[in-house]
């Protein structure tokens, strides 16, 4: 690669902020395979090509058409007459020198015949307008192999994805809108004793407005909870309750008006969140009862290593909770205040990725491994995302189409809905075994080139 | 070649050169046809099926509408720009402007894909249109590398349909503004051959949207201004005396530490000049060091001193996708468009819905309803100024009024120019009733998110 790391930086810029240097190494470390090169399959190479993806190639022995060279912005009319998978490699690769592109004129079938496991190198395997005996055999083969396999047809203004994949699993899912792990209902020693060092009765007037509004509810919580024998806030009216003892909190001026405290307001204002119990999210909780977080083995990869030791820290150190995750949300207070209280969350995230470490090692040590497997950093990065974790698994080809395991009460139930999208699915197939039955698509007449009409 | 040829090869053979031929001429394409280079389109446009328009009749005219006459309007020659010109010209309009005002940077490579290293600083429009001029032979696109409010309505009339891939709702609000001012009414009945459809695109990391506006007739950008949520800007009291975020230090150097300092002569903080970054970043490492605080980076100063959005190629793609396709239905009427707003998120899986937007019976852009403000006469001047900015369907950025007074034209307050600003501040401390203004005035108010001064009237409240 000829670009210098800096100038990738500049390059990649606007994508690093949404996965960051990890999803960028994982992009440049991934071999796609795109078998067929129209122009949905270049269409999708394209957008893996402009970001950087290691490398591609195009398995495909068609000759490129006029057709082919109408709609296809990565073939020219030069490119008529040649093989498809080299024309079109070629104008993809112009797209971003740091990519390796490459192609195979071949079909795919005639590679299942000689050599099926051509296609094991892959990261994933993107077939596009296959005939349906094509995709059963290179899903057969790419499932035992646990290659992912997207399979992608287009016909006008209809489009179809089917994703195959045995399991992937996704440490930094980047959520959108996550909640918060503040540990109000269940604050740990040195949160408590934090809390403990306020007096909000005895503070100046410019400490009381800067204070955080987590100390503020914690407060508040300790108060109610001393009075309410240990119950927290459950419903509606006593949260409402409950807002209006914080709101009594605010300093009064002179005149007896409320003084301007933003802190006490955001306070308020995240009552309902604040309340929030701490607990495990039944996605995690799913995945803590999976075979594969159960049974560690030598072969066990370092996600479910990993998870196993969070789920011993849960039922251990954690009494119940995941690891803390160590982050903060901005919130009005004086800069000291701030700092402070964010360093007793991120001092605890460390104790307790230190625990799920000890956790790691034995479970290395179990199987025989060495505990550098898994590194400190990787540990860190999975307890800040314990509860983000997530594992995608698609059932395979052969299961959906095979008569004893068709998820025929799923389809018959939604076609009993008029608008349902459940036709283009079984339309979609009806098309696919025409093709196997009648070697063309329906609508479609070899006459039709001489008569003018096309 | 020989005679010996079979008789029914021979005829075949001229059957085609003919056909090619006519076809040729037909087209005037001089070289630019060859066999089955439009049958994907003709497809659409040539054959019934059960999901087109209930008025398609398959027509060969269609096409050659696309080739010949049909006249877009591509605003923007960025993400979702290229993605654009690209869709557009493979589906057969060949008479295509496109207007950008900017230059290419590194940082658009990873999705702008018609523009290359050695294109580093060229006009996006000029570049923009040279490729595909180039890569799809017989397409005619114009580049202008302007600004939109560099026209007027003379050039934005001769288009049949507008689509935007723009980066800014400023800019959104001014073609829409644009669009209704060539809206012709007759008796009060909207004249349909004066409207120009308006398909926007909008894209942001893993979010996009689409929408089709028929100024005029179906919602229009200010109807749903509400959908865009007003930027956040962090308080001048943390900035200025208590930091929490890396962001706040480098808020405050650039908007703090900068003007004081000078540290490049009098010039303004470029955001693409990497030494000034350079200086902001070092200057919030020092604050930040100040406070404690810790995750300064370089891409985070930059992010935060240009607003960064974060974009990747793929979801360009899926929003231009969209958006030509309405372009296609519209053009052709073969389909019936997007009715009329379509939402897309691919952060977790894959989420897309589609919904009416819906009119705004008051609309400051396309209602025709003079817009009723409600204030006491001893309200300032200054509040009513705060409303236009604050007010979640006006947002406006820096509101000139203007009043009747006495006969006389009197600007209340104008931000823009320096000198009519320090003439006019005064009045934003003074009264509504001591500026002179009665019950039920009419004030003109003009701001760059409308091409045309908005009328307001004030009645006055107890």
């Amino acid at each position: 690669m000829a670009a210098t790391k800096d100038s990738k930086e500049q390059k990649y810029d606007r994508q690093l902020r949404l996965w960051g240097d990890h999803g960028q190494e994982a992009l440049e470390n991934a071999h796609v395979c795109l078998i067929n090169a129209t122009a949905t399959g270049t269409e999708i190479l394209k957008n893996l090509v402009l970001p950087g993806i290691g490398a591609f190639t195009i398995v495909d022995g068609h000759i490129v058409s006029g057709e082919d060279a109408g709609n296809n912005f990565f073939l020219s009319s030069d490119s008529i007459g040649k093989n498809r998978a080299q024309a079109a490699t070629e104008l993809l690769q112009e797209l971003n020198s740091d990519v390796s592109g490459n192609f195979v004129e071949e079909s795919p079938d005639k590679l299942l015949d000689n050599d099926p496991e051509f296609f094991h190198r892959f990261t994933i395997v993107i077939g596009v307008q296959l005939p349906e005996s094509t995709c059963l055999r290179l899903g057969m083969v790419l499932w035992s192999a646990s290659v992912p396999f997207l399979i992608c047809k287009a016909y006008g203004l209809i489009g179809y994805m089917r994703l195959m994949v045995q399991e992937h699993t996704v440490i930094e899912s980047h959520p959108d809108n996550a909640l918060e792990d503040l540990r109000l209902d269940r604050p740990f020693d040195e949160f408590k004793s934090h809390i403990k060092s306020y007096n909000l009765s005895i503070m100046d007037k410019k400490d009381h407005s800067h204070t955080p509004w987590v100390i503020i509810v914690a407060k508040y919580l300790e108060r109610w909870l001393s009075e309410h024998d240990g119950q927290p806030p459950k419903n509606y009216k006593e949260k409402e309750a409950f807002r209006q003892i914080i709101r009594e909190g605010i300093l009064k001026n002179e005149n007896g008006g409320l003084e301007d405290e933003e802190n006490f307001e955001e306070a308020i204002k995240n009552v309902n969140t604040a309340l929030n119990p701490t607990k495990v999210p039944t996605s995690v909780e799913d995945l803590f009862n999976s075979e594969q977080c159960n049974n560690i083995t030598a072969q066990s990869s370092s996600f479910w290593v990993m998870l196993r030791a969070v789920k011993e820290f849960v039922y251990n150190e954690g009494s119940g909770s995941l690891p803390v995750r160590g982050s903060i949300p901005d919130m009005i207070a004086d800069s000291q205040k701030f700092i402070n209280l964010q360093n007793v969350y991120r001092e605890k995230a460390m104790q307790d990725a230190a625990a799920v470490s000890k956790h790691v090692e034995s479970l290395l040590q179990s199987v025989g491994k060495p505990p550098e497997s898994i590194s400190e950093k990787d540990i860190k990065l999975f307890c800040k995302n314990s509860s983000f974790l997530r594992v995608v698994r698609c059932r395979s080809l052969a299961e959906e189409y095979s008569v004893d395991s068709i998820n025929k009460d799923e389809i018959t139930s939604r076609m009993d809905s008029p608008d349902s999208e459940m036709v283009f699915y079984l339309m979609l197939r009806a098309v696919d075994r025409f093709y196997q039955l009648h070697s063309r698509y329906p609508g479609f007449r070899k006459s039709l080139r001489i008569s003018g009409a096309f | 070649m020989a005679d010996a040829e079979e008789p029914e090869k021979k005829r075949r053979r001229i059957e085609d050169l003919t056909e090619k031929m006519a076809v040729e001429s037909g087209h005037r394409d001089g070289g630019c046809y060859w066999e089955g280079r439009w049958n994907h389109v003709r497809k659409f446009l040539e054959r019934p099926g059960p999901f087109t328009h209930p008025d398609f009749e398959p027509s060969t005219e269609s096409l050659q509408f696309l080739l010949e006459t049909c006249k877009i309007l591509v605003i923007g020659a960025g993400g979702l720009g290229c993605e654009l010109l690209k869709n557009l010209a493979l589906s057969g309009f060949r008479l295509i402007h496109v207007v950008d005002m900017d230059t290419i940077d590194v940082s658009n490579l990873n999705r702008q894909f018609l523009f290359r290293p050695k294109d580093v600083g060229r006009p996006k429009a000029e570049v923009a249109a040279d490729f595909i001029n180039r890569r799809i032979p017989g397409c005619k696109v114009v580049p202008h590398f302007k600004k939109i409010q560099d026209f007027d309505e003379s050039f934005y009339r001769q288009f049949h349909i507008i689509v935007c891939g723009l980066d800014s709702i400023v800019a959104r609000r001014w073609i829409n503004g644009m669009l209704i001012s060539l809206l012709g009414y007759e008796d009060g009945v909207l004249d349909p051959s004066s409207i120009i459809p308006l398909i926007d695109g909008g894209t942001e990391g893993f979010k996009g949207n689409a929408r089709v506006i028929l100024p005029g007739m179906t919602a229009c950008i200010d109807c749903t201004l509400e959908l865009y949520p007003p930027q956040i800007n962090f308080p001048m009291c943390t900035i200025a005396s208590m930091p929490r975020l890396p962001e706040h230090c480098v808020e405050y150097a650039r908007i703090l530490q900068w003007p004081k300092e000078q540290p490049f002569g009098d010039t303004s903080l470029d955001g693409d000049n990497p030494e000034h970054i350079q200086w902001v970043f070092e200057r919030s490492q020092e604050r930040a060091a100040e406070f404690h605080i810790t995750g300064i980076t370089y891409r985070l100063t930059q992010g935060v001193v240009k607003r960064i959005i974060p974009a990747v190629a793929s979801t360009n793609a899926v929003i231009a996708a969209a958006c030509a396709t309405e372009v296609f239905k519209i053009a052709t009427s073969a389909y019936i468009p997007l009715n009329n707003y379509l939402v897309f998120n691919d952060v977790d899986g894959l989420y897309t819905y589609t919904f009416e937007a819906e009119r705004k019976e008051n609309c400051t852009a396309c209602s025709q309803v003079p817009q009723d403000l409600q204030f006491p006469p001893s309200a300032k001047l200054q509040e009513v100024l705060e409303y236009l900015t604050e007010n979640a369907s006006l947002q406006m950025k820096s509101p000139a009024i203007t009043t009747t007074l006495e006969g006389k034209n009197k600007t209340l307050y104008l931000q823009s120019v320096k000198s009519i600003e320090e003439r006019t501040r005064p009045n934003l401390c003074k009264t509504l009733k001591e500026l002179g203004l009665s019950d039920g005035q009419e004030i003109a108010v003009a701001d760059v998110t409308t091409p045309q001064t908005v009328l307001f009237k004030i009645n006055f409240t107890a």
